[in-house]
């Protein structure tokens, strides 16, 4: 590929999985000689398994005590992460960089109070007049901050106070398609010279019974414990166990990046997204089309596969991967990380410039289904294939 | 027309309005809308959709006047966004699938508390307290139900949206608090710009009034709690201003290329001339004192659109009748303005309609359009008692017949984010 000043190129990785905070343990990881050691958490909300969030030093990230104490763990995890982001790139405390730093966050919304709803059911429960019972419990017990660290658009609102990015701030809502436009929204500004430099992606916290909910109204969520990531047992729950995830990127133009020397992890190629029905083959048809044009050489190619591990949609995008992909490596990264809904794409994406960057190897996550890289990979396909709906592909080159 | 002629001061496609389509507590349709604004309307009314007894503030601007299949927040908000999609389409001419893609502002809308009791009745006995969620997934388990899981999506109006009018590509559902709307017109204009489509469905919707949603916001002081006469609580750029009245709404503006439009013999509506944004890093709540958020937001816009100080004609202010809201707008308005803005007619729809949160952006851009396309300036109503300190023309409780030709309007929102837009009605 030739290289072109607008360009969108990757220069902050700002990631924090179940094993561990920030680019250094997931660069070890990805270039290990096997899988890592599995971090799961089976107990705490039995019978769901989740992947949990490593330890972290909030303080890192987010000095104030204060602030800290105005999030909950979803927003901090965000913050934490944009932070580190931020810190990779070279940004972090650059008054000017961050004043004209545009942001797209891509996210649900924050934790309820499990107590409150609790006391408010129950209460409900032995009473008649549930709306009445509502109005006096909202109003006495409904913190105003916790409000607050619901919000969806207050990760970004957080970051802008915590880290000072306020030259612009948005925020995707919608599930994997959320991630999947948040990249392709701020790639499309950078190439069109709208956008120097976005601070993009978001958090998940998969240690949140209000989070398992929602799966389990469709049995999404596997249950019981792990199992490898391509071969999860259908009667134990629907295949997906999730994870707790921040990942933010920070993409530039190639001007902007090379202007101030700045590290550059990969060009972000191209990107695209869709949905629509999947019946019929509709789904393999949208995934070719975003597939178009994309030709990677087998053995210097690796996939990052979003899939999310719900069976039946998981089954049919390795079929598609083997069949329009043949012999290039796929890495399913729910299987070391868990899903992380909103936060997936830009997981994948952050996991690929590491990839790319470290000239890493990848172990197979799932050796039984997953083949071993023979050489560093120049060209890193993610794709992110929505539990429910949405699609999405990016391809990355090396920088050379 | 020459290629020239649809390219704007920066060399990029300008981006023409040929749809509109707006509801509010003032009713459904434009033509209602507008006979009601400028007639001096309150749409502002006491809350009857859930008992409010006991609440400090007991007013809404909720839209009453529609028959949904089920009564819940989603429904209210895809409702009010495909019924003014439909009439924007119309407007525009524009049938069969759209074709371009859709950018939506939406609430974040929590599941229903009516959803959490029905599984609680269902659930087995509490064996600790706080369990409730661990009660309501056993039930899950025994029984799955998509219809709750869809309505628990943040993404669902948005793919039902999508399906029905036939958009193309991801639709983005987005929020920034009471930009959203603003910021959702934004997303259309700047794919134009890119030249990765010719045209774009923008929409802001929110049909999210809860006791809940009210009680947060009364949690935070935000909300008038002036509850008699309803009509009289929403007060902009008054001494007596209290907080905002919560409302609901939406509108849709369809967003062509300039060219595209002509070359279809659309009739353009107005010119999205420019955009501008700037987030604040003040406080979750409160806007910088300084106002230097605010007055970057609108100089972008400025700039953004190649306009001058003295090229607005009028303002469609954010007005939300918080005591700092207005204070801060004004601050923003008059470093901004200069000398000049005592000229500059500025005036507060949410006077009238209350604040429609997510939808107001683009509730508020419908309006401004309008305003040009009619010569006709909406008042700010309840003015009566004037803030010494804000120094303005509201076009006090009675609308005023002044021709403009260009419109900016302001949204600034909880969490700093801010968005503004500039309107002119034609594109030279």
């Amino acid at each position: 590929m030739t290289k072109a000043p607008n360009d969108v190129v990757i220069t902050g990785v700002g990631i924090v999985t179940c094993h561990g905070v920030g680019t250094e343990p997931h660069v070890a990881l990805l270039n290990a000689a096997a899988a890592p050691e599995l971090k799961i958490e089976v107990e705490r909300f039995a019978p769901y398994p989740v992947h949990p969030m490593p330890e972290i030093d909030w303080s890192q990230q987010i000095p104030k005590r204060g602030d800290q104490r105005q999030m909950e763990n979803w927003q901090r995890l965000g913050v934490f992460a944009a932070g580190l982001a931020l810190e990779d790139a070279g940004f972090k405390d650059d008054v000017d960089a961050c004043g004209s730093m545009d942001m797209i966050v891509s996210c649900g919304g924050g934790e309820r109070d499990i107590n409150v709803d609790s006391l408010i059911v129950d209460e409900g429960l032995k009473r008649n007049d549930r709306e009445q019972l509502l109005n006096e419990k909202l109003t006495t017990e409904l913190r105003p901050a916790l409000f607050l660290a619901q919000l969806s658009n207050l990760m970004a609102g957080n970051i802008s106070i915590v880290h000072k990015v306020t030259g612009s701030s948005r925020t995707f809502m919608g599930e994997e398609g959320a991630g999947i436009s948040a990249i392709e929204t701020a790639f499309a500004r950078i190439r069109a010279g709208q956008s120097t430099h976005t601070l993009v992606g978001g958090a998940f916290v998969a240690e949140r019974p209000d989070v398992t909910l929602f799966y389990e109204a469709i049995r999404a969520h596997a249950t019981g414990s792990w199992s490898p990531f391509w071969s999860r047992p259908a009667d134990a729950g629907g295949g997906i166990i999730t994870g707790s995830v921040g990942a933010f990127l920070v993409l530039e133009s190639r001007e902007h990046a090379e202007a101030r020397g700045a590290h550059i992890y990969a060009t972000i190629e191209a990107i695209g997204g869709d949905r629509g029905r999947r019946e019929d083959g509709r789904l393999e048809r949208r995934l070719n089309l975003l597939a178009d044009g994309i030709e990677p050489t087998a053995d210097k190619a690796i996939v990052f596969s979003g899939a999310s591990g719900m069976h039946e949609v998981t089954g049919r995008e390795k079929a598609w991967l083997d069949s329009r992909f043949p012999g290039v490596p796929v890495r399913a990264y729910s299987g070391v990380a868990g899903h992380a809904l909103e936060t997936q794409f830009p997981l994948g994406l952050a996991l690929a410039a590491l990839t790319l960057s470290s000239e890493a190897r990848v172990p197979a996550f799932d050796p039984a289904a997953e083949k071993a890289m023979t050489a560093p990979a120049e060209t890193a396909i993610v794709t992110t294939v929505g539990h429910m709906r949405g699609e999405g592909v990016a391809v990355l080159s090396k920088e050379k | 027309m020459s290629k020239a002629a649809y390219r704007d001061h920066l060399g990029r496609p300008i981006v023409a309005v040929t749809g509109m389509g707006v509801i509010t507590s003032l009713g459904q349709g434009l033509k209602d809308n507008w006979a009601a604004l400028t007639g001096g309307v309150s749409g502002i009314h006491g809350i009857t959709r859930f008992p409010v007894e006991g609440l400090n503030t007991r007013i809404a601007g909720t839209v009453d006047f529609v028959e949904l299949p089920v009564e819940n927040p989603v429904e209210r908000s895809y409702f009010y966004a495909r019924s003014t999609t439909e009439e924007a389409l119309a407007q525009a001419g524009l049938s069969g699938d759209f074709g371009g893609p859709l950018f939506l502002a939406a609430p974040p809308i929590e599941p229903d508390w009516s959803d959490r009791f029905a599984l609680a009745d269902r659930a087995p006995a509490s064996q600790r307290p706080g369990d409730a969620y661990d009660r309501f997934m056993a039930v899950l388990r025994e029984k799955p139900d998509p219809v709750l899981y869809e309505a628990w999506l943040f993404g669902a109006i948005s793919e039902r949206l999508a399906d029905r009018f036939g958009t193309r590509g991801l639709p983005v559902t987005l929020s920034t608090a009471c930009a959203s709307g603003a910021t959702a017109i934004q997303l259309g204009v700047e794919a134009i710009r890119q030249g990765r489509t010719d045209r774009a469905l923008t929409v802001g919707t929110d049909g999210s009034v809860t006791a809940e949603a009210l009680i947060r916001f009364a949690l935070l002081s935000a909300l008038s709690t002036q509850n008699d006469p309803p009509q009289k609580a929403s007060k902009p750029f008054t001494k007596d201003r209290d907080g905002f009245v919560i409302a609901e709404g939406a509108a849709t503006l369809v967003l062509e290329s300039l060219e595209a439009a002509v070359a279809r013999g659309a009739r353009v509506l107005g010119i999205m001339k420019g955009c501008g944004e700037k987030a604040d890093h003040f406080h979750r709540t409160r806007s910088s004192p300084d106002g230097g958020p605010a007055i970057a937001t609108i100089r972008a816009a400025l700039a953004d659109a190649g306009i001058a100080e003295d090229g607005i004609g009028y303002i469609n202010a954010h007005g939300t009748s918080t005591p700092e809201n207005d204070k801060m707008e004004y601050l923003s308005m008059s470093t901004v303005f200069g000398e000049g803005l005592a000229k500059i007619p500025v005036s507060s729809n949410k006077s009238m309609i209350g604040h429609t949160l997510t939808a107001a952006g683009a509730v508020e851009a419908v309006f401004s359009i309008q305003t040009m396309l009619t010569g006709t300036l909406p008042p700010t109503i309840n003015y009566q008692n004037p803030d010494p300190g804000i120094v303005l023309d509201v076009v006090p409780n009675v609308k005023r017949d002044q021709q403009v030709t260009a419109v900016l309007s302001n949204s600034f929102g909880f969490g700093g984010q801010n968005a503004s837009l500039v309107m002119t009605a034609e594109a030279g």
